[in-house]
């Protein structure tokens, strides 16, 4: 019965949204605020409704209902309870129904967090993710029921796929799906001002949190999928550039484009149109993404099964969404306005510049990810566009934006002398420069990349640190902590998430400049010698697992004759579906990581023989997820700031008191 | 006129869009032979059913023929063996098969137990035959002309539509 | 045959010398290069694997192919154009360039390029508004503080 619950609340919240969708536009064109006043109403019970729906896939799941297909293909009465709830968005259906979920959920937030949004508007903006919702709901029931039967029931399951059976499954989808769907959000936001005709600075006010939250969400989910992927494929590699991490990328280039975008069209009222084309790009990669990993248009890790179907509902659907919302655009951007003019070097310009950058890059990924099957279509053959692409074309491209980050907070509004700004920054420069042409002295091998990579981490820092002096010195308050205190949340985010972008550049340049690997075969007994360590190959020992069978190695690791660990990687055999799974070990230090995998048995006897063991050394690796994180941190520091608690302000202080806003950041 | 520049977006979607229909067709894991058109690789293995004879690609030279790669601990092939083995009864094009990185007597058993469309099979062991070939998985056909030229290579099981549509029409072509 | 015994002691150590000089590279050197390049080859069979990750068998087959291609004394660019004849361009992950792929290559270029020149055009249109604010932007500004105002 639950399932039919289930998918009944689906077909119930079809309807809700379709109501949603309709009656709040219809009273947002005629003024009606009846009809607009459905909205918030609306967008709630299908929230609900789908949480219903999601809350029977879950049980059935825990339960081990084998009469429901997708649970006989995706789960095991052995697998433990944490993996049987992941397993609820570990297939396509389900997965969906979590996207579903998440645009429920968000849409909910909006309800509740428009106090002071005007009617229309925020009628128009629910209207808006209703009918996204629609069109995944719509999806969901014709080609992709997750709630299908399986009579009769089968008496056991498939199993999830051994390697989403991690701690990674439970937290890197719903994470990376609250940054997809978040940016929803301001593509409504963007659509709903077009329709209205209205596009100006309070319109940025309301769309910057929203935007800021999901991106950092993005952020983190990214961060993980990237850290999975390390600790679990067991060959030490962190981004391997495949479609569909790029899917993700995408629209991280271009919110991040975004929240800078509309930093400008909040503070200056400049970038309207612009910044409402890349809300409307960055949701609309966030579909695309969809489209490709569950289309078979191209070959990755992640695609799901997939099927003609479902490939061509997709893209009919992306026709009409990003379609008709970059047709509104073409009709309605002109009307928008211009915003005020600034100087060839101002804070604008710089942004602007910044603001560019990142889309070509953006650009450069959906090239290099889409040119095969561009040439595929066209029958100009087959060809292959991997890591060395993507390397060659994406870092130059970057390296100019992160000089800019260094410019941009520094540079002032409208008018920043170049003079002034060279004076400024001449400091923060030369001990960038010089820092970073020594450090690798340091660090065991000067090459000339590992100095750029320094000088731009460190370029950011010497910045921030000079922005920081900067604020202080101009600040009329006096002492130390008052003068702090001065300074919004807004902008304590903003030197954090940049700092962030340091940390991730620094361990992405120390690893890529350092990183040692060694795939050997090892006796019983026998040691390797691996960046100033000694590893020694103690044998491997069987026994079980809650659902598979393991072999687990021992490798000690010693310096200087002195044992520092003794490190256990894994070799897994799954029972329900005989698949093997590579269990790396690792030693997680601040100055990198010792990174242990078994590679293949080399002798006939697995227990006594010998075996391959690759061996890796990845110094500060960990600082790229670190520093990823610091990013999603600042982004939620930014979102603190009391200019959005708005409404909480209004009700507690009594009108008159003419509270400021936060200084001009 | 200011509304062209904002309807440049819309263009670029618009072409994305056709494209992506396209590459709904396309299968992204098919890799195409760069041997069309081209020589025939040699080769010269020893026959599976006598092993103290070998065959070679030059042997075949002045006649149309297919070169199926089988084996005998491929699931797939069995889809497409019945088909095989209906097409050796018409006698209308040859059919030498390629046992890949096979066992000898299992894949003679196989043969046995499914039926025997080929002409002759060769064994080719260690697969460097088939790499020469830019064999990447199994069954994969190729279509041989008169002067020893690959003409067209069917990966996967030939199913019937190939069959009817493709490879018969060119083998009577060739065979002019 | 005393000159004999001397002209084949000759001989013998003529082909050793022979022998050194055609000794295959350093052990470590051969195997780093050989990883080097086969990150840059794609597995057929696990299409999303490079041929150093893959462990299907017939990336086996072929790591093999290329170390003895390697041994034979061929370059990286022959190793390359050897599979590529066997199994197109798909096989390698850093595709080349040719008429086909000149937009893949030039197009990043080609779009920063734009990109910079559209970021000129609207710095040109920006700073001759500079001095003066334009009515539009001023009376969305009021109408902004219109609309909070509203909102108290």
């Amino acid at each position: 019965m639950i399932p039919e619950f289930g998918h009944f609340a689906l077909i119930l919240a079809l309807l809700v949204a379709l109501a949603q969708g309709t009656l709040p536009l219809i009273g947002a064109a005629f003024d009606e605020p009846r009809f607009m006043a459905v909205a918030r109403p609306a967008a709630r019970a299908q929230f609900l409704l789908v949480a219903l729906a999601f809350g029977c896939l879950a049980a059935s799941f825990v339960g081990n209902d084998f009469s429901v297909v997708n649970v006989a293909t995706n789960s095991n009465s052995e697998l433990p309870l944490r993996y049987r709830v992941a397993a609820t968005w570990g297939s396509h259906e389900g997965s969906l129904l979590l996207w579903t979920l998440m645009l429920g959920g968000w849409t909910t937030a909006v309800t509740v967090f428009s106090r002071n949004l005007p009617q229309a508007l925020l009628a128009r903006v629910i209207a808006v993710m209703g009918w996204v919702s629609v069109g995944f709901l719509l999806f969901l029931l014709f080609t992709s029921n997750p709630f299908e039967r399986l009579l009769p029931p089968a008496p056991e399951g498939r199993d999830l796929n051994p390697l989403l059976q991690d701690p990674g499954m439970v937290v890197h989808p719903p994470l990376l799906y609250m940054g997809y769907v978040g940016f929803s959000v301001a593509f409504s936001f963007s659509v709903a001002a077009l329709m209205g005709g209205r596009l100006d600075a309070t319109w940025a006010r309301w769309s910057r949190p929203w935007t800021t939250v999901a991106w950092a969400f993005l952020t983190i989910g990214i961060a993980l999928g990237s850290g999975w992927a390390y600790y679990t494929l067991g060959w030490g590699g962190w981004w391997f550039w495949d479609p569909v991490e790029n899917a993700s990328f995408m629209p991280w280039l271009t919110g991040t484009a975004l929240i800078h975008s509309l930093a400008v069209t909040e503070k200056r009222g400049a970038f309207r149109s612009w910044t409402v084309l890349l809300a409307i790009l960055a949701f609309s990669l966030s579909l695309l993404g969809t489209f490709l990993v569950r289309s078979g248009v191209l070959t990755s890790v992640h695609a799901f099964a997939t099927d003609p179907a479902r490939g061509v509902f997709i893209l009919a659907f992306l026709a009409v969404v990003i379609g008709g919302s970059l047709a509104l655009f073409a009709w309605r951007a002109g009307t928008v306005g211009l915003g005020g003019g600034f100087d060839l070097v101002s804070r604008e310009s710089a942004l602007l510049a910044n603001n560019v950058l990142l889309v070509v890059a953006m650009a450069s990924v959906l090239l290099g990810t889409l040119y095969p099957l561009f040439l595929d279509a066209l029958d100009l053959g087959k060809i292959s566009v991997g890591p060395p692409y993507f390397d060659a074309v994406f870092y130059p491209l970057l390296a100019p934006a992160i000089f800019l980050m260094g410019v941009g907070p520094v540079a002032r509004w409208s008018r920043a002398p170049l003079p002034e700004l060279a004076a400024r920054l001449k400091w923060a420069l030369g001990v960038a420069v010089v820092t970073a042409l020594l450090l690798p002295f340091v660090l065991g091998r000067w090459t000339p990349l590992v100095s750029v990579g320094l000088f731009l981490a460190l370029w950011i820092v010497t910045t921030t640190i000079e922005n920081l002096r900067q604020r202080i010195a101009g600040s009329h308050r006096r002492g130390f902590l008052a003068k702090l205190a001065a300074n919004s949340m807004s902008y304590y985010g903003m030197l954090l998430a940049h700092l962030g972008v340091a940390v991730f550049i620094v361990g992405v340049t120390l690893v890529k400049g350092y990183e040692i690997e060694q795939d050997v075969r090892l006796d019983v007994g026998q040691s390797v010698s691996a960046g100033g360590y000694e590893f020694k190959f103690l044998g491997v020992t069987p026994g079980p697992g809650p659902n598979y069978r393991a072999l687990t190695g021992s490798v000690e690791v010693s310096k200087d004759g002195k044992l520092l660990e003794t490190l256990h990687p894994e070799k897994r055999i799954y029972n329900a579906s005989g698949q093997t799974m590579t269990i790396a070990a690792i030693s997680t230090q601040v100055h990198g990581d010792r990174y242990v995998s078994l590679g293949e048995p080399l002798a006939n006897d697995d227990v006594t023989g010998a075996w391959g063991v690759r061996i890796y050394l990845k110094p500060f690796v960990d600082w790229i997820w670190v520093g990823a994180f610091l990013m999603a941190l600042g982004g939620f520091l930014a979102v603190s700031d009391r200019r959005y608690r708005f409404a909480v302000r209004r009700r507690e202080e009594p009108a008159g008191d003419a509270t400021a806003p936060a200084a001009a950041d | 006129m200011k509304n062209l520049r904002w309807s440049i977006p819309l263009a670029i979607f618009v072409v994305l869009v056709a494209f992506l229909w396209v590459g709904l067709g396309r299968d992204p894991r098919e890799v195409p032979s760069p041997l069309i058109g081209k020589p025939a690789p040699a080769f010269r293995l020893a026959q599976l059913h006598a092993p103290t004879k070998t065959l070679s690609a030059q042997d075949l030279k002045g006649k149309v023929w297919l070169l199926n790669v089988w084996a005998s601990w491929c699931v797939s092939c069995r889809a497409e063996h019945p088909l095989l083995v209906e097409l050796a009864k018409s006698s209308l094009v040859p059919i030498y098969g390629l046992d890949y990185k096979d066992d000898p007597s299992a894949g003679r058993t196989w043969l046995a137990q499914n039926g025997d469309p080929y002409t002759s099979s060769v064994i080719d062991r260690d697969g460097r035959v088939g790499i020469d070939y830019g064999v990447y998985g199994v069954p994969e056909t190729f279509l041989i002309d008169k002067a020893g030229v690959v003409r067209y290579k069917q990966i996967g099981p030939i199913t019937p539509d190939a069959l009817k549509d493709k490879i018969l029409p060119l083998v009577r072509e060739l065979q002019q | 045959m005393k000159r004999a015994v001397i002209a084949a002691a000759f001989l013998l150590a003529a082909s050793l010398a022979w022998a050194v000089k055609m000794e295959p590279p350093a052990q470590e050197a051969l195997d780093a290069r050989l990883k080097k390049l086969e990150t840059e080859l794609r597995c057929l069979v696990c299409q999303n694997q490079t041929l150093a990750d893959s462990n299907a068998d017939l990336a086996d087959d072929l790591r093999r192919e290329v170390r003895a291609l390697a041994m034979d004394g061929k370059s990286d660019e022959e190793i390359k154009a050897y599979l590529v004849a066997r199994y197109g361009d798909f096989v390698l992950y850093k595709p080349p360039v040719k008429p086909t792929t000149w937009p893949l290559w030039f197009g990043p270029f080609a779009l920063l390029v734009a990109g910079g020149g559209l970021w000129w055009a609207i710095l040109r249109r920006r700073t001759r508004m500079a001095s003066t604010p334009p009515a539009v932007a001023e009376e969305a500004q009021a109408r902004g503080r219109e609309l909070l105002d509203e909102q108290r």
